[in-house]
C-alpha cells in the first residue's frame, strides 16, 4: 500500500504543490458548524462540478467592471475589448485540446448542449430513418437522450457497446455491432460512474476505416488529462468549463472544419447570419454560424482564464498527481470490510463509485456530510447502467488536483465510522 | 447536531428491524411506488375488510434508512384504523413533510414524531413520504376496486 511518505514523494516530484494551490480556491477553506464541532469542507464531488480559483473569479469581476459590452457588433472601445477577449478565449480552448484552428471551436452552454448541437445540426442533416447511432452502456444521459429524441423525430436506431462487470467496454463486439447502417459512434472518453478511461483513439481508428464519424464526450477527460483531438482523430469533442475550474453555463464543441461547414445551423438569431431577407437568410462563417444570440461572454472569458490556470499547473502533472491520489485512495478504501467499488478498469481516473455493505448511498452521503465530506449519491445520470448493475444508486467520491491525501484519510475514517453507525445496512 | 435530528434512535430501530415487512398472504390490494432519483422502491400490500378497517398492511422493497423507517412506522400507525382515518393521517404527514403544516402535529402520532427531523433536510423529504404516497394510492385502489 502506498504510504503517506510515498505520496509526499510523488508530490515533491510535481511541477505544482496541491497544498499551496488550495490557497487559490477561497471555498476550500469553508468550515461547517456541526453542533459544538467545526469541520472543514472536504470537497470530493469534482465529477459533478469543480471549485473555482480566485484567478477565474477575478476575471469575471474584471470583465464586468472594465470590459462589458456585446461582442461582434460595436465600434466603441468596450465592444472591441469584449470581442477581443471573447475570441482570445476561443483560441485558448482550441490550443488546450490541440484543435487545428479556433474556427473549429463553438462555444456552448456545456457538454450537454454540445452533444445536442451535433444531434440537431449534424444528425438531422446526415441521418435518416433506419440509420444507427452506436453509443455505449456507460454513457451519461446527455449522450443518450439527444439521440433518443432524434430517434423519435426521424426514426434512427440506437445500439450500445456493452460494458463488463469491471466497467470496461466490450470492444471485441465492435465488428458485430458495426454494420453498414451505423452512421455515427458517440462514446465517453472517461466514465463519470466507473472512472474508466476508454481507448477512444482505437475506437476512432476502427470507425474511420469504415468512414464512420466519432463523437467523444470529454466532460470527464478534458479537466483531468492532456487531450489532443487531432491525435485522437475524433470528428467531434464536447466538454464543459465548470468541470475544469471555469464557471457554469459555458463549454465547447470541437468539430472538424469539414463538418462545421456542411452542418446546418443549430439555433437561429443574431450573430449566426450573414444577410437576412424577409423570406431567407445566409449564414455567418464558422464557428459563428452556430452561436446565435448574445453568448455567455463573461463565461467564455473566464473559461479561458481557467485554461490558463490549468496550463500553468500542467495537464501532465495534474493527471500524474490524480493517478497517485486515486491509487492511494483505492488501496485504503478496499481495505474497509464490505467496501465495494464499481469500476475496476486498469485505465482509470479519479472517480470512485462505491457501496458500503448494504447501506443506501443516501445514508452514506448524509453521514459523510456530517463530517464535512461532500460526495455524490445517486444514479449519476446513468439510470440504464444502474439497472444493469442491479443497484439503485451509488455513492461517488471524485478528486481534483487540489485534493490531498489527508482529505482521503478523512473520507476513509468517516466511512469506517459509518459502518459502526449503520451496521451492514438493511 | 442536525445529523442526529435526522437519524434518531426511533428511525434507526425501525430501519434495523422494520415492522410489517413482507407481503400479505391472501388476496389484497397491491401497489408499487418508486422514487427514480434515489432508486427507492416500495411494494405495499393492504387488506381492508368490509367495514373499511385496515386489517393488515405490509411493505417490502429497498431504500435508505429514512424511507424504510418511514414505511415501517406508517404500517404501525395505520393498522387497525379505518380507511378514512388512514387517509387523513397520510394527508397530514405529507403536508407537514413538505413544510406546509405545523411540525408539532407529528407529536400526536407515536413514533411519527421521529420524522420531524427530516423536515430540515429538503433533499430527504421524498424518502420519508414515499411510503405515504404508496398508502394513498393503495387506499384509492382498494376503494375503487381497480
Amino acid at each position: 500500500m502506498p504510504t503517506q511518505s510515498d505520496i509526499q514523494q510523488a508530490i515533491q516530484a510535481l511541477s505544482f504543490n496541491p497544498y499551496t494551490v488550495r490557497e487559490d480556491f477561497p471555498i476550500l477553506s469553508e468550515i461547517f458548524q456541526r453542533g459544538e464541532k467545526q469541520v472543514p469542507l472536504v470537497y470530493l464531488d469534482n465529477a459533478a462540478t469543480t471549485q473555482k480559483p480566485r484567478q477565474v473569479l477575478d476575471t469575471i469581476l474584471h470583465y464586468y467592471h472594465h470590459e462589458n459590452a456585446n461582442v461582434h457588433r460595436g465600434i466603441h472601445t468596450l465592444a472591441e475589448r469584449a470581442t477581443e477577449k471573447y475570441e482570445n478565449a476561443r483560441k485558448k480552448v482550441a490550443e488546450f485540446i490541440g484543435a487545428p484552428s479556433e474556427k473549429t471551436i463553438v462555444f456552448t452552454r456545456g457538454t450537454t448542449e454540445a452533444i445536442n448541437l451535433v444531434a440537431g445540426s449534424w444528425g438531422r442533416k446526415f441521418l435518416k430513418a433506419g440509420d444507427v447511432v452506436l453509443l455505449s452502456e456507460m454513457e451519461h444521459h446527455s449522450n443518450i437522450i439527444p439521440w433518443q429524441l432524434l430517434s423519435q423525430s426521424i426514426g434512427i436506431e440506437l445500439r450500445y457497446i456493452p460494458v463488463t462487470e469491471e466497467g470496461t467496454l466490450v470492444l471485441d463486439q465492435l465488428p458485430q455491432l458495426v454494420d453498414e447502417r451505423v452512421k455515427l459512434i458517440s462514446v465517453t472518453h472517461m466514465s463519470n460512474v466507473f472512472g474508466t478511461i476508454n481507448p477512444v483513439k482505437e475506437i476512432v481508428a476502427f470507425a474511420h476505416e469504415r468512414d464512420i464519424p466519432v463523437l467523444v464526450d470529454g466532460a470527464q477527460s478534458a479537466p483531468h488529462m492532456p487531450v489532443n483531438v487531432q491525435e485522437l482523430g475524433c470528428d467531434f469533442y464536447a466538454f464543459s468549463g465548470h468541470k475544469m475550474c471555469g464557471p457554469t453555463g459555458i463549454g465547447a464543441l470541437y468539430a472538424t472544419e469539414r463538418w462545421l461547414e456542411e452542418m446546418d445551423p443549430y439555433h437561429g438569431g443574431g450573430e449566426m447570419i450573414r444577410s437576412v431577407w424577409w423570406d431567407r437568410a445566409t449564414w455567418n462563417d464558422i464557428p459563428h454560424k452556430f452561436e446565435a444570440g448574445t453568448p455567455n461572454i463573461a463565461g467564455a472569458i473566464a473559461f479561458g482564464a481557467a485554461i490558463d490556470y490549468l496550463q500553468r499547473l500542467g495537464m501532465d502533472a495534474i493527471h500524474q498527481y490524480e493517478q497517485a491520489l486515486t491509487r492511494y485512495a483505492l488501496e485504503r478504501l478496499e481495505d474497509i470490510p464490505g467496501f465495494r467499488i464499481f469500476g475496476q478498469a486498469p485505465e482509470r481516473g479519479g472517480v470512485i463509485s462505491f457501496y458500503v455493505g448494504n447501506i443506501h448511498p443516501h445514508d452514506v452521503a448524509q453521514f459523510l456530510d456530517a463530517d464535512g465530506v461532500a460526495v455524490r449519491a445517486g444514479h449519476h445520470c446513468a439510470q440504464p447502467l444502474m439497472r444493469k448493475l442491479g443497484i439503485p444508486a451509488t455513492a461517488r467520491a471524485s478528486f481534483y488536483f487540489y485534493n490531498t491525501p489527508e482529505e482521503v484519510d478523512i473520507l476513509v475514517q468517516s466511512i469506517r465510522k459509518l459502518k459502526e453507525f449503520f451496521g451492514d445496512g438493511f | 447536531m442536525a445529523f442526529d435530528d435526522l437519524y434518531q434512535e426511533i428511525i434507526l430501530d425501525h430501519y434495523r428491524n422494520p415492522h410489517n415487512f413482507g407481503e400479505i398472504q391472501r388476496s389484497c390490494t397491491i401497489v408499487e411506488e418508486d422514487n427514480p432519483t434515489c432508486g427507492d422502491q416500495i411494494k405495499l400490500s393492504l387488506w381492508v375488510d368490509e367495514n373499511k378497517t385496515i386489517q393488515d398492511i405490509k411493505f417490502s422493497g429497498q431504500g435508505c434508512a429514512i424511507s424504510i423507517a418511514s414505511a415501517s412506522i406508517m404500517t404501525e400507525t395505520v393498522k387497525g384504523k379505518t380507511t378514512n382515518e388512514a387517509r387523513e393521517i397520510a394527508d397530514t404527514i405529507i403536508t407537514t413533510m413538505r413544510g406546509e403544516g405545523e411540525p408539532d402535529v407529528l407529536d400526536e402520532y407515536g413514533d411519527l414524531i421521529a420524522l420531524k427531523g427530516v423536515i430540515q433536510f429538503p433533499a430527504r423529504v421524498k424518502c420519508a413520504t414515499l411510503a405515504w404516497h404508496a398508502l394513498e394510492e393503495a387506499l384509492q385502489k382498494a376503494e375503487t376496486g381497480e
